[in-house]
């Protein structure tokens, strides 16, 4: 493995993240649309919004880690790729505000009616992305996409059978995954019925990903005849074997109802095609460039790839902390629990003679910042300078909270 | 496009870097007393955040596809030096996303310490995030760290690009305290607005509270932003003097510069504007008698649109300067008296004070852009070299303003069901009432 290259392992890694995560949220919305009406219909809706609401933002931002390391360590290619595929990056860009307006929405509406427009809405915009950003992929596996701006055909180059293939595909994954997710979630709040009905969506829509998977071989034989020999091949074939398997023993854990299981070979099942698809196409990114004539800079990539383990650290702990938290049905609508109180401890808030003495710092901070930051020159100044301005909201701020709790306290 | 994009996600911004932080602030007031009432604020506070975040979702990733869809060119320049930025900024974006996350699920089934620590995150990923955003913004305007061969940055070093960068220190401090008081103003006119509607009944303990709390962050940040914002101008005269010269309205290179307030800029003078006497000079240097550049140092095609930009700025400096006087007004009643002001004047002031504030933003953030034009990286690329080589932008910009325009009254709307919205608590007692009107300002 070469320094330019790893940058591409965690764009790698970021997609599947976004396919597996991101999916099964999109997956969560096609569900909504095809929930029925009635009751019933209405209690899957609710039951495919609570379980996405705490971890959707989260799952999202996925994307955007694709996006950002993609512009800064292969710059040509996304801008090749943002500005020939801008029409289905335009309709994927609308389907996420829609969702996202759907999202933050929902949680004012008052009437069943209001409720299930919101969702309808919701549900056509999970739709909407998955299939174009699908169809983006498509175009890329499909070397639709010339190095350039904007070189390649601003239609063909995402209408093709592969493209279509693909968004087909992203849209039948994402139910699958979706639907083992909320077999999952349904099982454990104790939700039978909603359990036994995602188990029936989990089997079918398994199979039909599957079924689509093995459909797309063909239309990659015919469509793509170099990339179909490279996926079966070496590596790549290795994958989809993978997938193959992992999707075979989802669906059997899903019949067995050993959901929580299933989220893990599910999720594999789907990151073994990526990888698949990663492997069949290197080292070439868009024709006629490879990952190493793509790469930014030697200084970029080091800080690039320094800056994503960095982040690494922080960021891995902190998604374990919200998993765990959802998993165990910690952030799970429902009964609340009654509110602790605290000792009330006002007293002890801030001193009685802080007030004045705070006030007197906040003057002095004030006056500090001012001479330094405006009247001085140099620019150790200024940082002091900033630093008293700071100092004198904080103290100023802090002066105030006790005489903003006194005088209302008599009402 | 992506100026609408982005005069849509700014506020929004503010609303990330300042609202966490003040909703920390009542749960720990709660938990040191043991009120209610901050509580239940807290919890109000944290359904309009949550709704906010999620907007701030969709606009900051609409921004981020704009990268591609707009600047093609200048994302495949200069990717490799500004990148790292943005890539820092996701990751300022994750934390900030999974910890909303759990502070919104969280409230009642974590325990109060653990929720508040759960809280801090946000605070601190929002301020980490605007500092990447603003570090490739102040690299675009002062742009340091690698060598242009052949159209090709090289030699890059982005570490220098972005934070050994004179510009960097300004901009961030202006845009952080901006935040505060957009998002002080804001929340603080919405509940004068309310006290406006229910008029001549005097406010709940809980009405006066929400509307101390924002109203004295922005009343100590406004007259701050004012000598941050000279600090500010002060380097833009020295790194930029074409902007400056925008900014003033002065056509020629002059020792003992004028400054000009209102008017209009045509054939060279700004017409109808009052002059005050070597006033540009001792502000941008210090020295009375100071040289000031003018716009003729550059050719008429290198020249940014002057009014556009001269406007913007006087928009700013001028909303800006009155809301440091309402905050001063505040802040002398409140010390003098002890008590929130109660003249209704000073309500009627809040309630435009928030929209006022989003539209300094707006033009502070015009100023700096427009006034760099026509570079997007100044004085290495042109704005149009950086432009998209694909068609239809025209469609996609009216699709988008639609969009947007929904979008616009969905949050609105939200806002004001929210507002609406009995939070029905234990003990919430007198003070809360299902009267706290609608921020519908936003």
């Amino acid at each position: 493995m070469h320094l330019y290259e790893l940058p591409l392992l965690f764009v790698l890694v970021g997609l599947v993240f976004y396919v597996v995560l991101a999916g099964a949220d999109f997956g969560a919305g096609i569900w909504q649309l095809l929930a029925g009406r009635g009751e019933r219909g209405a209690l899957i809706r609710e039951h495919a919004h609570k379980s996405i609401s705490p971890v959707w933002e989260a799952n999202h931002v996925w994307l955007i880690f694709v996006l950002t390391v993609t512009w800064t360590a292969y710059p040509t290619v996304f801008a090749s790729i943002a500005s020939t595929l801008s029409i289905p990056l335009f309709i994927a860009a609308i389907g996420i505000i829609l969702r996202g307006a759907a999202y933050a929405l929902r949680s004012g509406t008052a009437s069943a009616r209001e409720q299930s427009s919101i969702d309808t809405v919701f549900a056509i915009s999970s739709i909407l992305t998955p299939f174009a950003l699908g169809t983006m992929v498509g175009a890329i596996a499909a070397r639709r996409v010339p190095v350039g701006n904007a070189a390649g055909h601003l239609f063909s180059s995402w209408t093709g059978p592969t493209s279509i293939l693909i968004g087909v595909l992203a849209l039948a994954t994402s139910a699958y995954l979706a639907a083992v997710f909320l077999a999952a979630d349904a099982a454990r709040v104790g939700e039978r019925d909603l359990q036994a009905s995602f188990r029936t969506r989990a089997l079918v829509a398994g199979i039909t990903a599957g079924a689509i998977a093995l459909a797309g071989l063909v239309v990659l034989h015919a469509d793509v005849h170099p990339l179909y020999q490279r996926l079966l091949h070496g590596d790549a074939l290795a994958a989809l074997i993978v997938s193959i398997l992992a999707g075979a023993v989802t669906l059997e854990l899903v019949r067995r109802q050993r959901f929580e299981t299933a989220r893990y070979s599910a999720a594999l099942a789907v990151a073994a095609v990526v990888a698949g698809w990663a492997l069949a196409q290197n080292p070439v990114l868009l024709p006629g460039l490879t990952v190493r004539e793509a790469a930014a800079p030697h200084d970029t990539l080091v800080v690039v790839i320094v800056a994503v383990l960095g982040g690494a650290v922080i960021l891995f702990p902190s998604l374990a902390l919200l998993f765990r938290l959802v998993l165990r049905g910690q952030l799970d609508h429902g009964e609340m629990l009654a509110a602790p109180t605290p000792a009330p401890a006002l007293g002890t808030l801030l001193s009685a003679s802080a007030p004045g003495l705070l006030a007197r710092a906040a003057g002095a901070c004030l006056l500090a910042g001012f001479g330094f930051l405006t009247l001085a020159e140099a620019g150790w100044a200024h940082a002091i300078g900033v630093v008293a301005l700071f100092g004198f909201m904080v103290c100023g701020f802090l002066a105030d909270v006790p005489s903003q709790l006194a005088p209302f306290d008599r009402n | 496009m992506q100026a609408l994009s982005f005069s849509v996600h700014i506020p929004l911004v503010c609303f990330g870097i300042a609202f966490p932080a003040m909703i920390l602030f009542v749960e720990w007031l709660y938990l040191r007393s043991g009120d209610e009432l901050y509580r239940t604020l807290a919890r109000r506070w944290t359904r309009v955040m949550a709704a906010l975040f999620a907007i701030g979702v969709i606009t900051g990733t609409i921004l981020s596809f704009e990268m591609g869809l707009l600047w093609p060119a200048f994302t495949s320049t200069f990717g490799s030096v500004f990148g790292l930025g943005f890539a820092v900024e996701g990751f300022s974006f994750f934390m900030e996303a999974i910890f909303i996350g759990i502070y919104i699920y969280g409230w009642d089934r974590l325990s109060p310490k653990t929720h508040l620590l759960s809280g801090i995150p946000i605070a601190i990923a929002g301020m980490t995030g605007s500092l990447m955003v603003i570090s490739v913004n102040a690299w675009m305007n002062h742009p340091s760290g690698f060598e242009l061969l052949g159209g090709k940055a090289v030699d890059v070093h982005p570490l220098t690009a972005l934070f050994a960068n004179s510009f960097l220190w300004p901009e961030l401090v202006h845009m952080y305290i901006a935040g505060y008081i957009v998002a002080g103003f804001l929340l603080a006119g919405a509940y004068a607005i309310g006290r406006l509607r229910k008029y001549p009944l005097p406010p709940t303990r809980y009405e006066r509270t929400a509307l101390a709390i924002p109203l004295t962050i922005a009343a100590l940040a406004s007259p701050v932003q004012i000598l941050i914002g000279d600090w500010a101008a002060r380097d833009v005269a020295t790194a930029q003097p074409i902007k400056l010269a925008a900014i003033e309205g002065l056509a020629r290179t002059t020792k003992g510069a004028s400054e000009h307030l209102l008017g209009w800029y045509t054939q060279g003078q700004v017409k109808y504007g009052i002059a005050i006497p070597k006033l540009l000079s001792l502000l941008a240097f210090h020295n009375p008698n100071a040289v000031v550049k003018g716009l003729d140092t550059v050719p008429a095609d290198r020249q940014p649109p002057v009014n556009v930009v001269r406007i913007s700025f006087q928009l700013m400096v001028g909303i800006g300067t009155l809301l440091a006087l309402l905050g001063v007004v505040y802040l002398f009643v409140r010390i003098r008296r002890k008590r929130l002001p109660e003249s209704l004047w000073f309500y009627r002031a809040l309630a435009l004070a928030g929209p006022a504030s989003v539209v300094a933003l707006i033009a502070g953030w015009v100023t700096t852009e427009v006034g760099r034009q026509p570079w997007v990286v100044y004085k290495v690329m042109l704005t149009n070299e950086a432009v998209t080589g694909a068609s239809g932008i025209p469609v996609g910009y009216a699709t988008l303003v639609l969009v947007y325009i929904g979008v616009g009254i969905g949050v609105v709307w939200i806002l004001r069901r929210l507002a609406g919205m009995p939070m029905g608590l234990p003990g919430a007692g007198d003070g809360v009432s299902d009267a706290e009107q609608p921020r519908g300002v936003v």
